[in-house]
């Protein structure tokens, strides 16, 4: 599947839910069964530091794609970060970098990927691109 | 009799009315914004710790300038110039009675409480701090009364010192006593902690400071919306408030200072208005309150200001506190009903905001189902991390509470915890 495929596919599984409620009720869950970052990574080196919740966040480049684990100290933000790494994770850094993440408009999560909300998210998109470029070069000197 | 508990200071002829004269409804319909409806739902307005909302009088006033009185103060020689110089000096002399300063050249228009400790740090710093010298404040302290002080600190070589305070979020008044030397230049602390609530003994500490011969600045940020404050009768040497936490525009401040101090210290910015006499050899400074006003001021602002303290003033402000304090007990005894909600600051003499946490619930993942439900609070650390640290906690949620919220407001704060609770179990 590409990345529109996964975040078509993030929006149809939303759109069951009829009420705000249950929306979170879902992102709940989510944030419980996130494959977390092995206990090594959560440092300051992995950390990505929001006002509100932070975040922590490991790539793992096998040549070809990037794989993402990561994990946050609030559950609703370890929903959200589970959805990215399920969009994101697995891809090519090209993917990666071209990535136009919709989906978080389309579920009605925008505002947490508000700068002003400060919760290490919008950093947490921007670490992953960023390590998609760095990898991507790595990858073209080799 | 007035209770103790709901004023930081009530004069003994204090002629304010013990309860509000007019229905909270009537009220409340003077605060438009209070009829808005986040996602469908009623607003349940609980973060006038961070800002509180406006008037109708306050919105017409701003309004009003623009539309029959815009001018430049202090420069025309117009008719609008005179007019607003007037109103502005005007609105000068009711937060001088406000606050009961003794004259209005001790009252200084800024743009708001930051702007005001940062002045003071950096003029008062320039004159009278030097290297090895120690300034003193509490571990209590928002950043904005923290910051100004280390970065003086660093330009000056001299040391930042900290009073602690107990779990229940008192003051250790021994250690204050114990950390004044011959050294300490300034003693820096709020009046009410924007974390705890907790109303601060600063009659009590600037009478020990002075005793010391150190001057004192009282960060009355947290305190000023809540109650009486009176500058003569605390004697402190230095006050500062916003605007924007007492009904008033924001960008808008004051800092009070008394005048010897004002006269010795220079000026913090330079620019027009704070000066007498400008050549390119040598510069003389403007007369108090102008030395520290530089620039065009935000005199609208001031006069929204105004306009906001005469509304309060019209409320009553022992009536206001009375009010607050009915509706922080109420908060306190539903919130602590809640088997799991820990609060944080229980000291007896407190202002209406309540710290808490519901069990391990993230303060974020809390806030947000709350906003969802059309619930106003702040969540994090209310920039005082050092109140955070001393906790060993990562935030907490914080209720903020107006004289126009409800016993209403407040159970739908109680109910929408149950329901996060119940969310996240």
């Amino acid at each position: 599947m590409t990345v529109n495929e996964i975040q078509d596919l993030v929006t149809e599984e939303f759109a069951m839910f009829d009420d705000w409620i249950s929306r979170y009720d879902y992102l709940i869950d989510l944030g419980r069964t996130l494959p977390v970052i092995d206990p090594k990574y959560k440092t300051n080196d992995y950390l990505i530091e929001g006002c509100q919740s932070k975040v922590w966040l490991h790539p793992d480049f096998d040549g070809n794609t990037l794989s993402f684990t990561a994990d946050s100290d609030a559950i609703i933000t370890r929903g959200i970060v589970a959805l990215l790494v399920r969009v994101l994770s697995g891809r090519t850094p090209d993917e990666i970098i071209a990535a136009d993440l919709y989906f978080i408009d389309r579920i009605g999560l925008r505002q947490n990927l508000s700068p002003t909300r400060s919760n290490g998210l919008v950093s947490m998109v921007k670490q992953m691109k960023l390590y998609a470029i760095a990898f991507k070069s790595k990858q073209e000197q080799t | 009799m007035v209770n103790s508990r709901v004023a930081h200071h009530v004069p003994s002829n204090a002629t304010d009315p013990m309860k509000l004269t007019r229905s909270i409804e009537e009220i409340r319909a003077e605060f438009p914004i209070l009829a808005q409806k986040p996602y469908g739902r009623p607003l349940v307005y609980l973060d006038n710790g961070a800002t509180t909302q406006k008037p109708v009088q306050v919105l017409e006033v701003m309004n009003e300038i623009y539309r029959t009185s815009n001018a430049n103060v202090h420069r025309g020689v117009h008719f609008l110039s005179d007019l607003i110089s007037e109103r502005y000096e005007s609105a000068r002399e009711t937060v001088r009675a406000f606050i009961n300063a003794s004259k209005k050249e001790e009252v200084i228009f800024t743009a708001g409480a930051t702007a005001s400790i940062n002045t003071v740090a950096f003029s008062f710093g320039e004159r009278y701090v030097h290297e090895g010298d120690e300034i003193l404040i509490s571990e209590m302290e928002h950043h904005a009364n923290i910051v100004p002080w280390q970065l003086l600190c660093q330009r000056k070589k001299a040391l930042l010192k900290v009073i602690p305070f107990s779990d229940e979020g008192l003051l250790d008044m021994a250690r204050f006593t114990a950390l004044m030397t011959d050294r300490t230049r300034l003693v820096a602390v709020t009046q009410a902690s924007n974390v705890l609530g907790t109303v601060n003994p600063v009659r009590e500490i600037v009478a020990e400071a002075h005793h010391r011969g150190i001057p004192v600045l009282v960060d009355g940020a947290q305190s000023i919306q809540h109650g009486i404050v009176d500058v003569k009768e605390l004697d402190c040497d230095f006050f500062v408030f916003s605007g924007h936490k007492i009904y008033a525009p924001t960008g808008t401040g004051v800092l009070y200072g008394k005048e010897k101090w004002l006269e010795e210290i220079p000026p913090y910015q330079g620019g027009g208005d704070m000066v007498a006499n400008v050549t390119f050899a040598k510069t003389t400074f403007n007369e108090l309150p102008f030395k520290f006003e530089a620039g065009t001021t935000n005199y609208t602002g001031a006069i929204g200001l105004a306009t906001a303290l005469d509304y309060v003033s019209g409320l009553g402000r022992v009536a206001i506190a009375e009010r607050e304090q009915l509706l922080l007990s109420a908060a306190v005894s539903t919130l602590s009903a809640i088997p799991g909600v820990k609060l944080f600051g229980t000291a007896p003499h407190k202002v209406s905001v309540v710290s808490f946490l519901p069990g391990d619930i993230h303060q974020f993942d809390a806030g947000m189902i709350l906003d969802k439900m059309g619930i106003a609070v702040r969540t994090g650390t209310h920039c005082a991390q050092p109140v955070m640290e001393h906790y060993g906690i990562s935030g907490t949620i914080r209720a903020s509470i107006a004289f126009y919220n409800t016993e209403d407001e407040i159970d739908a704060l109680a109910a929408g915890i149950r329901k996060v609770m119940e969310m996240f179990a």
